[in-house]
C-alpha cells in the first residue's frame, strides 16, 4: 500500500508539468496560427480602416474589395491555370515515374541495378550547382518560358525513390513470384500489383511533389517568367509594394487612394495559400507517415 | 525459365548476386531495362551534365563565348577561383553563409528537441493530435507567401512593431539582428516538421526503461534527462552531421524573399553570391566555380563530420 502511495504522490506533483505544458502549447498554437489569422482578416478588411491598427483577427470593416481590385488588376485566374497545371501534370508523371523507378531499384536480381542505385544516389551528394544547371536549360536547351521547364528538371527526386524502394523491399515477394509463374511481364507486375499495393506510400509522394510544384517560385523567377505562376505573381506584387508599404509616410498618403499595397497583397497572399490550407487537413496524416517511412530507413 | 526465375526470385534478399553479362539475361531483363534505361538518360541530362559543367570553372566562360565547343574556350587554370576568393563581399559572404548555418542549426535543433519533447509528454491525445497537425502546417506554406506574412510582421510599422509601440527596426537594421530575425522565421515555420523525426526516434524508446525509471522514483523531469534524451542521441547525431555536411547550403531563395536593399551586407550567402555573378554579372566561370567551391566544401565538411561522429563512437551516416 505505501508503494502505490508513494507512485500517486510521484503522479500529483507531475501533473504541475502537464498543465504547464498545455500552457505552453495554446500559445505555441496561437503563435503559429496568429499570422495566418491576421492576413486572413487584413484581406477581407476595408483598405482604409486596416491603416489605422493592423493587429486584428477578425475583419472591423469586412468588404471583398481588395480581392476584386486584384482580380481585376493582376491576370490572376491565368497565374492561378498555370499553377493548377504543373501541380497536376508535374505530380502525376512524377509519381508514375517514381514508381516505376523505385521498383525496377527494388528489382536486387536486375542486372544493373547495383550500378543504377548508385547514379541515382551519388546526385544526392554532388549536383553542379546553380550556374551550370541555369545554363543546361535556359541556354543549351532553350527552355525558357517553356511550360517544360517547370515539370522535367524535378521529374523525380531521388529521397522518394528511396521512399518507394524501401516500401516495396517490405512488401512480400510471393506475390511477385506468383504473377511471374503465370507468366506476367515486368510492366504488368509493376502497374498491377506494385503500384497498387503501393498507394500508401504514393500518397505520400504525391503530396510531397505537389506542394513543391504548387510552391515553386525559384524556377519561374530563373527561367519561366511569362508563365507567371501564384507564387511568383505574389513576389511581384511584394516588390511593388515594398517601397510604399514599409513606411509610415506612405501609409499615411494611403487614405487618398482607394487601395492599399498591404490589403492587395494580403489578398494574394490567402489566394496563394488557400489550396494547401483546404487540403491541409486532409492529408496532412500522409505527410507524416512519409516522414516517418524515411526516418525510419535512415 | 520459370524455374530459373524462381531460383533467381530466392537469392534475392542475399546480398551479393553474381550474375554475369549476357544478351540472354538482358532479353529476360528487357523490360526492366526499359522501365529504367529513360531515367537513367534523364539522369545523366539533368544531373550529370551539370556536374560536366564544374569545367566551366577552370575556363572563362561569358554568354558569348558559352556557344564554343570546350575545347575552344580559354582555360584560364584557378583564375576564376582566385576571382572570387579576392572578390570586395566574398569574406562577408562566407561569414553570413556560416554565422547563419550555425545559428540556424542551434536554433532549429534546440527548439525540435525541446518541441519534441513536450509533445511526448504530453498526455492529453487528442490536444497532442491538434497541437501537431498545427504545427507542421507552416512547412508546407512557400517561402513566397511566408515572406509576405514575415515582412506584415517584422517590417516597420509593422505587427510587433505595433504591439510593442516602438520602432525596432527588425528588418531594416544592417546588423547581425537581421541573421536573428531570419533564423526565428525559419523556426517558426519548420519546427513542428523537425520534430517528427525526433518524436519517431522516442516511440522507439523501450518502455520498460520508464516503468523501471518510475519504480525507482524518478520523476518525469528525471525520466527524460536519463532515458529519453539519451534514447535519441543517435538521431541527434545524425541530424547534425547532415546539417554540418549542408552548412554552406544556405537556400538563396529564402535569403532573396526575406532580405532588402537596406540589409543586403548581411543577406548574402554563397548560393546567392553564385547566382549574383554568374547570371547577373554574366560570368558563367566565376558562378560556377563559387558553385563548385560550394559544393566540395560541403562534401568535405560532411565527410569530417562523419568522421569525429563514428571516432567517438556515434552512429554515422555514411
Amino acid at each position: 500500500m505505501g508503494n502505490v502511495k508513494a507512485a500517486g504522490k510521484i503522479k500529483s506533483s507531475d501533473r504541475y508539468l502537464d498543465y504547464v505544458l498545455v500552457v505552453l502549447f495554446v500559445l505555441i498554437i496561437i503563435v503559429t496560427l496568429y499570422p495566418f489569422l491576421n492576413v486572413l482578416a487584413i484581406s477581407l478588411n476595408d483598405p482604409v480602416d486596416t491603416m489605422r491598427n493592423i493587429n486584428f483577427v477578425l475583419p472591423r470593416k469586412f468588404t471583398l474589395y481588395n480581392y476584386q481590385y486584384v482580380f481585376r488588376e493582376n491576370d490572376l485566374f491565368g497565374a492561378f491555370m498555370i499553377s493548377v497545371a504543373r501541380t497536376l501534370i508535374g505530380t502525376g508523371a512524377g509519381v508514375i515515374c517514381t514508381s516505376m523507378v523505385a521498383y525496377v531499384l527494388s528489382r536486387r536480381d536486375f542486372y544493373f541495378n547495383k550500378l543504377f542505385t548508385m547514379l541515382f544516389i551519388i546526385t544526392m551528394y554532388v549536383s553542379g550547382g546553380l550556374i551550370p544547371e541555369y545554363l543546361l536549360l535556359a541556354r543549351t536547351m532553350k527552355l525558357t518560358n517553356n511550360f517544360l521547364v517547370y515539370i522535367l528538371p524535378g521529374l523525380v527526386w531521388v529521397y522518394n525513390i528511396i521512399l518507394v524502394r524501401s516500401y516495396i523491399d517490405g512488401l512480400p515477394d510471393a506475390l511477385q513470384e506468383a504473377a511471374r509463374i503465370d507468366g506476367a511481364n515486368d510492366v504488368y507486375i509493376w502497374g498491377r500489383i506494385i503500384v497498387p499495393l503501393c498507394k500508401p506510400v504514393m500518397a505520400t509522394v504525391a503530396l510531397f511533389v505537389a506542394v513543391g510544384q504548387w510552391n515553386s517560385f525559384m524556377d519561374t523567377y530563373l527561367y519561366a517568367k511569362k508563365l507567371p505562376t501564384l507564387q511568383y505573381l505574389l513576389y511581384e506584387i511584394m516588390q511593388q509594394a515594398t517601397t510604399k508599404i514599409d513606411s509610415h509616410t506612405a501609409s499615411q498618403q494611403l487614405t487618398t487612394t482607394t487601395v492599399s499595397p498591404l490589403s492587395v497583397r494580403m489578398a494574394v497572399t490567402i489566394i496563394a495559400t488557400l489550396p494547401i490550407l483546404i487540403v491541409y487537413p486532409f492529408l496532412q496524416k500522409y505527410f507524416v507517415g512519409g516522414m516517418t517511412i524515411g526516418a525510419v530507413k535512415d | 525459365m520459370v524455374l530459373k526465375d524462381c531460383g533467381t526470385e530466392k537469392k534475392v534478399k542475399q546480398k551479393k548476386i553474381k550474375q554475369k553479362f549476357s544478351w540472354r539475361l538482358m532479353y529476360k531483363q528487357r523490360y526492366l531495362l526499359f522501365m529504367s534505361v529513360p531515367f537513367i538518360i534523364w539522369l545523366i541530362i539533368f544531373k550529370y551534365i551539370p556536374l560536366w559543367g564544374w569545367t566551366m570553372a577552370f575556363q572563362d566562360v561569358k554568354p558569348a563565348t558559352f556557344a564554343l565547343p570546350f575545347f575552344e574556350r580559354t582555360f584560364v587554370g584557378f583564375e576564376n577561383f582566385r576571382k572570387a576568393f579576392t572578390d570586395r563581399i566574398f569574406v562577408q559572404t562566407m561569414i553570413n553563409t556560416i554565422g547563419l548555418s550555425i545559428l540556424g542549426i542551434a536554433l532549429e535543433t534546440i527548439s525540435a528537441i525541446v518541441f519534441a519533447l513536450m509533445l511526448n509528454e504530453l498526455r492529453y491525445v487528442k490536444f497532442k493530435k491538434i497541437t501537431q497537425t498545427i504545427s507542421y502546417l507552416p512547412h508546407f506554406v512557400s517561402w513566397v507567401v511566408i515572406a509576405s506574412i514575415a515582412k506584415m510582421v517584422f517590417n516597420d510599422g509593422g505587427m510587433i512593431d505595433t504591439l510593442t509601440g516602438k520602432s525596432l527596426k527588425l528588418m531594416s537594421t544592417n546588423s547581425v539582428l537581421f541573421w536573428v530575425v531570419i533564423c526565428i522565421i525559419n523556426v517558426w515555420k519548420e519546427v513542428g516538421w523537425d520534430a517528427i523525426v525526433y518524436l519517431s526516434a522516442m516511440a522507439g524508446i523501450d518502455q520498460g526503461l520508464y516503468e523501471a525509471a518510475k519504480v525507482d522514483g524518478a520523476n518525469r523531469l528525471q525520466r527524460i534527462w536519463h532515458i529519453t534524451l539519451p534514447g535519441i542521441k543517435p538521431t541527434i547525431v545524425v541530424l547534425l552531421i547532415m546539417g554540418v555536411g549542408g552548412a554552406l547550403n544556405v537556400g538563396m531563395e529564402r535569403q532573396m524573399l526575406l532580405s532588402n536593399a537596406i540589409v543586403q551586407d548581411h543577406a548574402m550567402v554563397l548560393s546567392w553570391f553564385s547566382y549574383l555573378r554568374g547570371i547577373g554579372n554574366n560570368n558563367y566561370g566565376l558562378g560556377t566555380a563559387i558553385g563548385m567551391f560550394q559544393s566540395l566544401v560541403g562534401i568535405t565538411l560532411l565527410l569530417i563530420a562523419n568522421k569525429i561522429a563514428s571516432l567517438l563512437g556515434e552512429s554515422r551516416l555514411v
